[in-house]
């Protein structure tokens, strides 16, 4: 079935639709010509030399299909300029959507942490409240717009994991701290049960917190409307540590898992409730996983909640042995 | 408070210039303000601050170059903390190499972790 599926999407030259280019720029219809050329040329020229005995016939024949060999060549080159240049743009916009999306963005994100800092002027519960909306809304684009960036990483294999020694014991905590907020508006409550003595380990700081929140916003933003309890549970699991967030929401439906770590696929339970969300996070947070020689999964009953979870290889303690 | 620590913000977006030095005053902390590089440079020699935070993209000279200068001549043993919206790997690390202490993405940190960040280096 996979050949028959190959050889029809060759043939169909869908690759080439779908990058919008025409049929004389599709290297695949391209080179498929080229061959027909090649073989034909070669019947052709059999078939002159053996009728007649001309030399200067063949030379011409020769010639003349080397001239068309080289108009369909440059067509190929040409197309693959235009391949190039659509890649180049696509990492221009990138860059672009890096600096001139985030330099307003961190300028909205401290002018509010500057008033919600000002410790001269005292202002009323319901301002507060707003300017925490602000700091909420402008957390979430800013995400969103470095989910973006990562998945332009991803895609051209640019995604680089760091070696810095990962506390997640910390990191966990920080981001219930940064989340409460959130939860507390879905009226769901966090609960933390954290091993004592947990393992570091080497990661990007900045990678692994994502995929912490990413757990957790995911969790509460699925449990539907209330009493909704989360609990997250950092452990030491032989080499590895485990981590997972077990939420008693909707679930998800059976049809749906497969799907779960696509990017850009989000629930259809989700989609209909809610505008917020790219469906970027968990193909992020995979690709942090599987660079990172770890594992990432989930198990999810429908209408009792699920479970995701990942593992990572601690720091091994080797050292301890020796001494 | 007797000799108030010294801040030289080299920023050239006016908000942040501005969330930054009210929260740094706040603090305590005395703070000078540039909005490009080349003024940046001047002000670090004259004020000889206990620490600089410096934008990468900038007017008139950029943060590298700018960093070049200050690790040059009598200001050389000032921290620097890199503040950027630029996060590709290679930025930073070129930034690190040359003789930055640390840096912070702009979008991704609060002020109160750049005071932070500030309050672990002086």
């Amino acid at each position: 079935m996979e050949i028959k599926k190959f050889v029809l999407r060759q043939l169909t030259f869908q690759d080439c639709r779908e990058s919008g280019l025409s049929l004389w720029q599709c290297p695949n219809f391209l080179f498929l010509v080229m061959g027909l050329i090649n073989i034909c040329s070669m019947l052709g020229v059999y078939i002159i030399v053996q009728r007649y005995d001309i030399p200067e016939l063949v030379i011409f024949s020769v010639s003349a299909i080397s001239v068309l060999i080289f108009a369909v060549g440059s067509s190929v080159i040409n197309s693959f300029e235009q391949v190039a240049k659509a890649n180049k743009m696509k990492s221009e916009f990138v860059s672009i959507a890096s600096h001139q999306l985030k330099a307003p963005l961190s300028g909205i994100r401290w002018a509010t942490d500057a008033l919600i800092g000002n410790k001269k002027e005292s202002l009323t519960q319901r301002q507060i409240e707003y300017l925490k909306d602000i700091q909420e809304n402008t957390s979430r684009m800013i995400r969103l717009v470095n989910d973006l960036l990562d998945v332009s990483r991803i895609e051209t294999g640019r995604m680089t994991i760091g070696d810095q020694e990962v506390d997640l014991k910390d990191t966990v905590e920080t981001v219930i701290k940064e989340l409460n907020y959130f939860a507390l508006a879905h009226h769901t409550k966090l609960i933390l049960k954290v091993d004592n003595n947990i393992k570091k380990i080497k990661n990007d700081p900045v990678r692994i917190k994502m995929v912490m929140q990413n757990f957790i916003d995911n969790a509460i933003k699925y449990i539907g409307d209330n009493k909704g309890e989360i609990v997250i549970s950092l452990k030491n699991k032989g080499k590895d540590i485990f981590f997972s967030v077990k939420d008693n929401g909707m679930g998800i439906p059976q049809e749906e898992r497969k799907r779960i770590f696509e990017k850009f696929y989000r629930g259809d339970n989700i989609a209909k409730r809610q505008t917020i969300g790219t469906g970027l996070g968990l193909y992020i947070a995979k690709a942090v996983i599987d660079n990172s020689k770890g594992k990432i999964g989930f198990d999810s009953k429908e209408g009792t909640g699920s479970t995701f979870w990942f593992t990572l290889p601690a720091i091994n303690n080797l050292n301890f042995n020796i001494n | 408070m007797e000799n108030k620590k010294k801040i030289l913000v080299i920023e050239d977006e006016a908000t942040l210039q501005k969330a930054l030095n009210d929260i740094l005053v706040q603090d305590e902390y005395e703070v000078f303000s540039a909005l490009d590089g080349l003024s940046g440079v001047e002000i670090a020699g004259k004020e000889k601050p206990d620490l600089i935070l410096l934008d990468i993209i900038l007017p008139k000279m950029d943060g590298f170059e700018v960093l070049k200068k200050l690790k040059e001549g009598e200001t050389s043993n000032i921290p620097v903390i890199i503040l950027t919206n630029l996060n590709d790997i290679d930025d930073i690390q070129k930034a690190l190499d040359l003789g930055a202490t640390t840096y912070l993405v702009k979008a991704d940190f609060h002020l109160e972790d750049v005071l932070k960040k500030i309050k672990e280096i002086i």
